[in-house]
């Protein structure tokens, strides 16, 4: 059951690595990398007191992050952080968050 | 979660067809090969190791991944001032890899590493064991300079205890704080730039003198400091102010903090050509440091102190195939901290998952959060965004800095609340 899963998933990887674009693939893999350095303290599996941010709504995230990055929003720590990312990167993020569950 | 490790990672990573493969246990066709999964062995456990293991099995499943760690439980810098403030206990520092076995499928072997030939890519251990490596990835924090001043060595440790290493270090200093008599006098030596966790002095004075306050408020510390200024300086010596008086004196090298030689026996550190002596009832000389002896050994520092690579992966530009992470490596802008291994290790993992499987690296970005503690109910805060730039891991113009200086009583509470939730956040994303 695992193996057919995984063979199913794996069948639906392989087919996006032949119709992708490169550009496109590797501004996923960027969009990862990019999100896995908040689960330093927005911990995946819910520890700690930080909000959790696994299964956040997209359009929300980006919403914040941009708020945090124009000050309308303040927090103690997030609009230092926040002002270190482009547009595109916040949206590789609401993009990634969403998605992982 | 074990659903999300497999395949949203996996799919989120992109890293395409070739290591499309290496994720498959089951792949009908014959390609699923083990030089394609590859063996990554990772040196030393704590915040860049451990994450380094975790994510390059979140990130490729199928690969095999041995940590090779001396400690059965690792003890985090990060903490130990809170333990020598006596509001924690070592057990709230204590982590383990009972959860990089059992739920990520980390091979751990307790042991220690004593030499690496990167020509043939082994490494062996303490235990005699060899065990070979398709890549290598080296987070052995650091090591000590116990020659850069006369009059101390290792051996004094047990005497006159650097605790910058968390654990045995840890306890031998509290205890020493605790027999202590009120109106004593603690010395601290902190080393000049670069070392392991910029602000690290500045809070063990904090919550040494929150130790004092409360059991023996007649009690002095004095930081004998081998540079001019130091990390959230403002924000420190304010709070200081305001919650210890003028308990805490902090001396900059120019103004006799540049300690020459110790007197061991006397437990008395001197600078100015002898000129000034501090005499001390607890001293804490924290040397100046290197990359972790196995790193040195390795030759992977060249002729200097600490580890080049090449930053947009961690690779090693000494030693190809092995990439050093965390305090050991020459991190650009980032500093020696807990937070920059944990983020350098998720680079490093997904640049040897990309190399394996044929791919360039992505551009890495990575950030870097550092609480410290005034007192229990005041802490402060540094942070930065790094992003490559010009072959180096730079900040980014415009983001980071530290908390502001007018911020009310209600936010150094927030940010002492969210400190106790970074560490529960960071210590969960490396061995949780």
């Amino acid at each position: 059951m695992k193996c057919s899963r995984t063979l199913a998933a794996g069948i639906a990887v392989s087919m996006m690595a032949l119709t992708y674009v490169p550009q496109a693939a590797a501004d996923t893999t960027r969009g990862e990398l990019l999100t896995s350095s908040c689960f330093a303290c927005h911990s995946i599996d819910g520890t700690g007191n930080m909000p959790n941010l696994v299964g956040y709504p997209r359009d929300l995230l980006i919403s914040q992050m941009k708020a945090f990055k124009d000050g309308s929003r303040v927090g103690t720590i997030m609009n230092r952080l926040a002002r270190g990312y482009t547009e595109e990167e916040i949206v590789l993020m609401g993009d990634y968050f969403a998605k992982i569950q | 979660m074990t659903n999300f490790s497999r395949r949203n990672f996996l799919k989120a990573v992109g890293i395409g067809g070739a290591a499309t493969v290496a994720g498959f246990g089951c792949a009908p066709n014959g390609r699923a090969t083990a030089s394609r999964n590859g063996h990554v062995v990772v040196v030393g456990g704590g915040s860049g190791g451990a994450t380094a293991a975790k994510y390059l099995k979140r990130f490729s499943p199928d690969m095999d991944v041995t940590l090779i760690e001396p400690t059965a439980t690792y003890h985090t810098c990060y903490g130990s001032n809170w333990v020598l403030g006596g509001h924690a206990q070592m057990d709230d520092i204590a982590q383990t890899y009972d959860a990089l076995q059992s739920r990520h499928g980390v091979k751990v072997v307790q042991d220690s590493v004593t030499a690496i030939d990167p020509a043939r890519r082994t490494v062996r251990t303490a235990g005699g064991e060899t065990i070979s490596y398709d890549r290598l990835v080296m987070s052995p924090g650091i090591d000590f300079r116990y020659d850069a001043v006369p009059g101390i060595t290792e051996a004094d440790s047990g005497r006159i205890p650097h605790a910058w290493k968390a654990g045995e270090q840890t306890v031998i200093l509290r205890r020493q704080l605790e027999a202590m008599p009120d109106g004593g006098v603690f010395v601290m030596v902190a080393p000049g730039n670069p070392f392991r966790c910029p602000p690290g002095p500045y809070e063990r004075a904090s919550m040494v003198a929150h130790y004092f306050k409360q059991a023996k408020p007649r009690s002095k510390i004095i930081i004998l400091d081998n540079k001019e200024n130091f990390s959230k300086q403002g924000l420190f010596m304010a709070g200081w102010e305001q919650h210890y008086g003028d308990m805490i004196e902090w001396v900059p090298s120019s103004r006799g903090g540049q300690v020459e030689e110790i007197d061991a026996a006397n437990l008395t550190a001197i600078s100015d050509g002898g000129f000034n002596e501090f005499k001390a009832d607890v001293l804490n000389y924290v040397p100046p440091q290197t990359a972790g002896k196995i790193a040195m050994d390795t030759g992977l520092a060249g002729d200097g102190f600490w580890c080049p690579v090449n930053q947009m992966t961690f690779e090693s530009t000494i030693h190809p195939g092995i990439y050093v992470i965390g305090d050991s490596s020459v991190a650009g802008a980032m500093p020696k901290s807990g937070h920059s291994a944990n983020n350098q290790a998720k680079v490093a993992a997904a640049a040897i998952i990309r190399e394996l499987a044929g791919l360039d690296p992505v551009e890495p970005s990575t950030a870097n959060t550092c609480y410290s503690l005034i007192t229990p109910d005041h802490a402060i805060s540094v942070a930065a965004v790094y992003a490559y730039k010009d072959g180096t891991m730079a900040g980014v113009e415009g983001a980071g800095g530290v908390s502001p200086a007018d911020a009310p009583a209600s936010v150094r509470q927030m940010e002492a609340v969210y400190t106790k939730g970074w560490y529960d956040g960071i210590t969960a994303d490396i061995w949780g």
